[in-house]
């Protein structure tokens, strides 16, 4: 199915698209043409829409009620979950509803990782998805602080610390952050502000993520480009719309499992005492998601080289569509790269792991190894397996029908394992 | 077809897998050295129905009362939530009572004077100190932290407190211990400040419950849960709504979307028939000449 251009039915209609194309635009977000075998693991985007959203929905109504004073933070926290009426309803929504949004941002990065989603002509889907990554981690660092727990104040005093490793300016930008010598009353109201405001230019850039997304349109588990004017793709509504729909409702079931059953489980007990300067807690450790950062930044012997690493990894994978250098997108016909990327997955989960564990013994140890395993993975790998790994046969398309399935492609590569050395072209 | 369920199911399950694990470890983040040692008890406000026992509340109430806040504010608590569903339900006169015991300082008044007057159902629980340097002078230097969120504020939660009271031991030969601090067997440190605050009788229960020391030891950790978590019951309760009313939705979405794709070139046959097709061609074509294979 292909995209048919909108025609105005009205005069009126006709006389207002003409001036500002509403009409067509949202005619386009319909008829979008998607591949017919996108399967469940891209939902994710929608889903993080749908986080977003709740993010901001929630977070406008506790700024109503919120005071950004170290004074009355941790008060006017516990106010909420109190006397406002469903105002632990929305804190625990907006609280949990970040870890959510991590959850699926770090499934839908995955995803992207696996079927080589960044590659051409797609590189700006995945920059702008980046920046938008990068927002996150700031907006819900910021967003911890808020609470004025003791988790808040030392993750705070722990996070800005690091700005001031960097040469020259690196005092004075600390001291801009903190607007004062140490996390005081300005740090708090300084990243309540920020805090408030990165997320609509996360929605700003969700705009930009998603066109750059409708210009190549969408890449697919085979990663072969589908053909437009074909039965290979299927309007975006209400094809995609149900399945988004269908899956939405599944996260929702995690999501508020947490909410209404588990409210404080992602959270640290720590943040529940009130933040106190003069007592350091034992562990500071930041929330679940930021924990791989925080392995590779004390994995780092040295102040200024841990930062230097814990941007750099981020920064990497910038560079990741020029990296991997193989012209076949999905993993599934990668055999190689397949394993690879298991393994990254798994040194992620353990650098987060090590993250919250104290940079000891062992765990250090562990940590050196991850953190330059995953600068291997970009860095060195990458570009090694785009020039030498042999990719499995391709199908023509993606609707060649042996191939529409999980599983029938593991036949399908049994079949032709068997009968390599003979002409695998003729195999169809 | 059966290959292809178990295919399906076999992805599902590592996606379920995949899900469960990064729960899990982002748990055993925080589970540190002696969360486990814990006395495990069967809270009744655990798990997905859990509710409050009113009488224990009650109880744990008068605990708080005599025993604890002596030292111990609950700041965040106010008279009227004594009485509020979901919490101790003591009747409205009651919660009254209670707090017209209690010297509230208003003002200023209309001669710029502060001024006593008897507490009232909108006033916060009233602190024993004035401020935390007041606490901790009082106390040897050790501030009373104050009970509002205290089971959320220790790991282990409700079986933290309970076993807290109960841990109070000799110390081993050999352990030094300074002038007015104690031996706890589950503090982090064996070293607390407070001395052992409840015994077999400290309170006589108003209801007639024999006040032996676990007794006394749950009522007062099942009070300072509920004052932590005082929408404890409504969120259990409206947790169960949304679940309903989410598999419901859940299922018509599912039974919507089957329909509306099956008006796309009905994919299920298609891909039952690309399956039988490789299932066909395998069982056919395994051990025999490639040459004729298409």
């Amino acid at each position: 199915m292909s995209e048919e251009k909108y025609v105005p039915k009205s005069k009126l209609a006709k006389w207002f698209d003409s001036r500002l194309p509403l009409l067509s635009l949202s005619h386009h977000l319909r008829s979008y043409p998607t591949p017919k075998n996108l399967n469940y693991w891209w939902t994710f985007g929608g889903i993080l829409t749908f986080c977003l959203i709740t993010q901001i929905v929630t977070g406008i109504i506790l700024a109503m009620h919120y005071v950004a004073h170290t004074e009355h933070a941790f008060s006017s926290v516990e106010h909420i979950m109190r006397d406002v009426n469903y105002g632990w309803l929305m804190r625990y929504v907006h609280s949990n509803g970040a870890s959510m949004f991590f959850l699926a941002v770090y499934i839908h990065i995955f995803r992207g990782l696996y079927f080589g989603s960044y590659k051409a002509p797609r590189e700006m889907i995945w920059i702008t998805g980046l920046v938008i990554y990068l927002l996150m981690m700031a907006t819900a660092f910021m967003g911890y602080v808020l609470p004025w727990g003791q988790m808040s104040f030392w993750g705070a005093t722990v996070i800005t610390n690091l700005f001031s490793a960097i040469p020259f300016i690196g005092e004075s930008v600390t001291g801009w952050l903190w607007g004062g010598f140490s996390v005081d009353n300005p740090t708090l109201n300084r990243f309540y502000s920020l805090h408030y405001l990165l997320p609509f230019l996360i929605f700003g850039l969700v705009v930009l993520h998603i066109w750059s997304l409708h210009v190549p349109g969408n890449n697919n588990p085979i990663g072969i480009e589908v053909k437009k004017n074909s039965n290979e793709t299927m309007p975006f509504h209400p094809y995609m719309v149900m399945k988004d729909l269908l899956a939405m409702l599944a996260f929702l079931l995690i999501f508020f499992g947490f909410v209404f059953f588990l409210p404080d489980f992602l959270g640290h007990p720590d943040n529940y005492i009130p933040a106190d300067p003069l007592v350091t807690p034992a562990h500071i450790v930041p929330e679940w998601y930021l924990l791989p950062f925080y392995a590779i930044l004390r994995a780092i012997p040295s102040k200024l080289g841990g930062v230097i690493f814990m941007f750099a990894s981020i920064f990497v994978l910038v560079g990741l569509p020029w990296l991997d250098s193989s012209k076949v997108r999905s993993a599934t016909f990668r055999p190689i790269y397949r394993k690879f990327f298991w393994v990254l997955v798994v040194v992620v989960i353990l650098l987060g792991y090590l993250g919250a564990k104290p940079p000891e013994g062992i765990y250090l140890i562990l940590a050196r190894i991850a953190t330059a395993y995953y600068f291997i993975h970009f860095l060195i790998l990458l570009p090694l397996l785009g020039r030498y790994e042999k990719n499995d046969p391709l199908p023509m398309s993606i609707s060649d029908p042996v191939l529409d399935k999980p599983g029938a492609i593991d036949k399908f590569k049994e079949m032709a394992g068997k009968y390599e050395g003979e002409n695998v072209s003729t195999f169809k | 077809m059966k290959g292809k369920m178990l295919v399906r199911l076999n992805n599902l399950f590592v996606k379920i897998f995949f899900v469960i694990f990064i729960m899990l470890t982002s748990n055993s983040v925080y589970s540190e050295e002696n969360k486990s040692e814990f006395i495990k008890n069967n809270w009744s406000f655990q798990g997905v129905f859990g509710t409050f026992d009113r009488a224990s509340l009650q109880r744990g109430y008068q605990v708080y009362q005599e025993v604890c806040s002596g030292c111990h504010s609950i700041q965040h608590l106010s008279y009227r939530n004594l009485s509020e569903k979901g919490g101790p339900e003591f009747l409205l006169e009651e919660a009254k009572a209670i707090a017209a015991q209690f010297e509230i300082t208003d003002g200023p008044n209309e001669d710029g004077e502060m001024f006593n007057r008897p507490g009232r159902l909108t006033d916060k629980f009233v602190s024993p100190f004035s401020n935390a340097k007041a606490a901790a002078a009082a106390n040897g230097g050790a501030y009373p932290p104050d009970m509002s969120v205290l089971a959320k504020a220790r790991k282990g939660g409700a079986d933290y407190i309970y076993s807290l009271l109960m841990g109070y031991e000799e110390a081993p030969a050999g352990y030094e211990l300074d002038d007015g601090v104690y031996y706890n067997k589950y503090m982090p440190g064996h070293k607390i400040k407070m001395a052992e605050p409840i015994s077999e009788g400290v309170v006589e229960y108003i209801d007639g419950t024999e006040a032996t020391k676990s007794q006394i030891a749950k009522d007062i950790t099942v009070f300072l849960v509920w004052a932590g978590d005082p929408h404890l019951e409504a969120r259990h309760k409206m947790g169960f709504k949304v679940f309903f009313y989410l598999i419901i939705l859940l299922t018509l979405v599912y039974l919507s979307k089957q329909k509306v794709w099956s008006r796309f070139g009905s994919k299920e046959i298609e891909e039952d028939e690309a399956f039988d097709k490789i299932e066909r061609v395998v069982t056919e074509y395994e051990g025999e000449d490639p040459k004729t294979f298409k």
